[in-house]
């Protein structure tokens, strides 16, 4: 096979691995770009309650595994564990952020720093300091073999089907929701201008707990979607809470689909690069974030605001 | 010679004569011109370990090792009397952080020694101030090679290995027990450790099995949470070896990706610091790779030079932790051991008096010690000689993660730079024949 033929290979499994990495980054950055558009409050704790998801399913499973749960409940599992995380730990952050509406954006940053710092302290109380890992939903769903030439690389169905299909789910859901419903049309209205909403008899208080709570139950499903393949350590939220900022920059804040977009931008990025160019693999996120703010300083699908001065 | 030139002769004679018979004097008596220093009410010992962050799954186990072994060592009396406390402190924050802490604690704690640190960039910035504070500091876990090879300390000593052993060691043993491989690739870190590996395994390699082709090489971001990239990368160019010096919760990661993708069957993996991961992993590690442990730490040695010491310790910890020690658990040993011995070394040389902190520096160059599987010598240059343990995973039914067979016990002499010697430079002298100087392998009694 000639190097145009080995390449072309590569270059088809690279878009498997891309699009798996995609789907990852894309759960975890969607809610805090949801909770932005509509608060307009950047929530560095958004971060914990990814971890606090991953870690809250990575118990669940553990626990019950051990008490003879079938391995495919464990499935299920994940889904139930980020509502329960983002039901509890939803409202009251959310409270919490909304006294702070109207502040100087560099204290609200501030506060949501202080409040990552402390739920990352109460996720080393509750769970310690040694990678926790609950690998039963890869094992579950097993491996399946795509072919390479006359061999054989074998992708878990986990990865190549489960990722991208919650995905997928979570994008046409969301935007169903957001276009097709009252509430989600609500939530439009805030987004795009909350007093004008508010004159319209919108309760605005309502539609950011609604909003905050499902953008922290989506965190938490980000994380309990990486727990099984993922050894969830003290300081996992913040390495990931910096890469989201740079999807959500790149989107346009608030942008659902630009999210999107921008996960399959960097996770085909970031897997080309590991074939072909080693070297860039840690900062394609960032070279895309740059290039896309060079051309579309407010991001990819965000409409320019006139500013009053 | 003039009057006052003979007189001024003279005076200095005179001089000279009495001082003379005054160290006579002591010297008879058994004393030394030395400050005199009374006994301290107890010891503080300073102690930098990760207490956030990633790197805490190494630095919490070694604060527990810490207070197990201050514990012991304070119920039968302390040294010489004298009881010990450990004032922890996090290297969480960073370098700048550590560095201020450092100072307070000499400052404003008046701590008697320190044990610094995790991180190398740590030890690498308080080096310079523990000479300048003149604060005994003891390197307990940091790997990085240049600290004494690149400038001299009188006050800082490490009391374990150092990076060159510690990746010399699995490529040794390597070349040796399993040289049938033509390919190679990595997955490390993107960090200065993950970096400088990689370069000595490479110069090792080119030294000693010249025509080895690397098909790949990969750093990705530290804390990465997705290797699946990487491990279909190695499933298509199939290297032989796959190199990875990572540790902790990335290690884990990387071990269960490649696992569920079969890459462990189909490439022969050399894990430097698997050792701390084998307990976590689980059966996700077949049979078959080999692993490093950052010095002779395991807790099945397979030659302890006191069985019942290291016996004893795995059980009080396990006891306390729920969990086997791993090797920063050894390496914490080590400091105490260390320091315990310098301090008795110490009151020998002054006759029982308590030594300056100048004197209970001294005491370190040359010290040889106990650690928990065998002893380490601290050389003039503040190196630590310690020996490395690499084996090869192996399932035995009395545990639920692999163990270790056919290990091999490296004397520390024979793997670490010499004295004076640059470790890059060291390594590409090195000539086949030290295979035939490796050690047999050899298998636990446990």
């Amino acid at each position: 096979m000639g190097w145009l033929g080995d390449n072309g290979m590569l270059f088809g499994l690279a878009v498997l691995d891309g699009l798996s990495y995609a789907s990852a980054v894309f759960m975890v950055a969607v809610g805090l770009n949801l909770v932005f558009g509509v608060m307009r409050v950047l929530n560095v704790a958004h971060g914990s309650l990814y971890a606090i998801g991953g870690y809250a399913a990575a118990s669940l499973s553990l626990f019950l595994g051990a008490r003879g749960m079938p391995a495919w409940l464990s499935l299920p599992l994940l889904l139930l564990s980020s509502a329960i995380v983002g039901a509890i730990l939803g409202p009251p952050i959310e409270r919490l952020l909304r006294s702070m509406l109207g502040q100087e954006e560099v204290l609200q940053l501030l506060v949501t720093f202080a409040l990552f710092m402390i739920l990352e302290d109460l996720q080393k109380l509750v769970w310690g300091v040694q990678p926790v890992v609950s690998d039963a939903p890869v094992k579950v769903l097993g491996t399946v073999d795509v072919p390479f030439g006359s061999d054989v690389i074998p992708f878990t169905a986990y990865q190549l089907y489960l990722l991208p299909g919650v995905a997928l789910v979570t994008l046409a859901g969301l935007a169903w929701f957001l276009r097709r419903t009252l509430a989600g049309r609500m939530i439009v209205a805030v987004t795009v201008d909350r007093e004008a909403a508010r004159a319209m008899g919108i309760n605005a208080a309502k539609v950011m707990l609604l909003t905050f709570t499902a953008g922290a139950a989506l965190a938490a499903l980000g994380g309990a979607l990486a727990s099984p393949t993922t050894s969830l350590v003290p300081g996992i939220g913040a390495s990931t809470i910096v890469l989201s900022f740079a999807v959500v920059a790149t989107a346009g804040l608030g942008q659902i689909e630009g999210a999107a977009l921008t996960a399959l931008m960097i996770g085909l990025g970031r897997s080309l690069a590991v074939y072909f160019a080693p070297e860039f693999e840690v900062v394609v996120p960032y070279i895309i974030m740059v290039s896309v703010l060079l051309v579309r300083p407010q991001g990819l699908f965000a409409v320019p605001e006139t500013r009053r001065i | 010679m003039t009057s006052k030139e003979f007189n001024y002769t003279n005076g200095l004679t005179r001089r000279a004569a009495l001082g003379a018979f005054g160290a006579a004097a002591l010297a008879l008596s058994g004393r030394s011109v030395q400050a005199q220093v009374s006994k301290p009410a107890e010891i503080k010992v300073g102690i930098a370990t990760y207490l956030s962050g990633p790197a805490s799954v190494f630095g919490v186990p070694a604060r527990q090792a810490a207070e197990l072994l201050f514990q012991e060592l304070n119920d039968a009396g302390g040294i010489a009397g004298v009881k010990l406390r450990p004032i922890f402190f996090d290297e969480g924050p960073g370098v700048d952080h550590f560095v201020a802490e450092y100072r307070r604690l000499v400052q404003s704690e008046k701590v008697d020694l320190m044990f610094a640190a995790i991180s190398s960039a740590d030890c690498l910035a308080c080096a310079p101030i523990a000479e300048e504070m003149k604060r005994p500091t003891l390197l307990w876990d940091c790997s990085t090679q240049r600290i004494f090879e690149e400038a001299h300390y009188d006050y800082v000593f490490r009391t374990i290995g150092n990076s060159t052993p510690e990746v010399l060691a699995p490529v040794l043993y390597l070349l040796k027990y399993k040289p049938n491989f033509s390919t190679v690739a990595v997955v490390n870190q993107d960090y200065v450790w993950g970096r400088d590996s990689w370069a000595m395994f490479k110069t090792i390699i080119e030294r000693l099995k010249p025509g080895v082709r690397v098909v790949a090489e990969m750093f990705p971001r530290f804390g990465a949470t997705d290797y699946s990239s990487e491990v279909t990368r190695l499933l298509a160019t199939k290297p032989d070896v796959v190199f990875n010096a990572s540790w902790g919760g990335d290690l884990d990661t990387f071990i269960r990706q490649a696992a569920d993708r079969r890459l462990l069957e189909r490439s022969l993996f050399v894990l430097p610091l698997g050792e701390s991961s084998l307990e976590r992993v689980g059966k996700s590690l077949p049979a078959g790779h080999i692993i490093g442990a950052r010095g002779d730490h395991w807790f099945l040695h397979p030659s302890p030079e006191d069985a019942k010491r290291l016996a004893t310790f795995t059980d009080n910890f396990r006891k306390r932790t729920g969990v086997y020690p791993i090797y920063p658990c050894f390496h914490m040993a080590q400091a105490v051991y260390a320091m315990k011995a310098a301090y008795e070394k110490a009151l020998v040389t002054k006759g029982g008096a308590w030594p300056t902190d100048a004197e209970l520096a001294a005491a370190f160059k040359g010290l040889q010690f106990p650690s928990l599987t065998s002893s380490v010598k601290i050389r003039e240059d503040g190196q630590g000689l310690a020996n490395q343990l690499v084996g090869t995973t192996a399932t035995d039914p009395k545990y639920p993660f692999p163990v270790l067979t056919d290990m091999v016990v490296f004397p520390g002499e024979m793997i670490t730079t010499p004295v004076g010697k640059v470790s890059f430079d060291w390594l590409k002298t090195l000539e086949p024949e030290i295979l035939a100087r490796i050690p047999q392998p050899l298998t636990s009694k446990g």
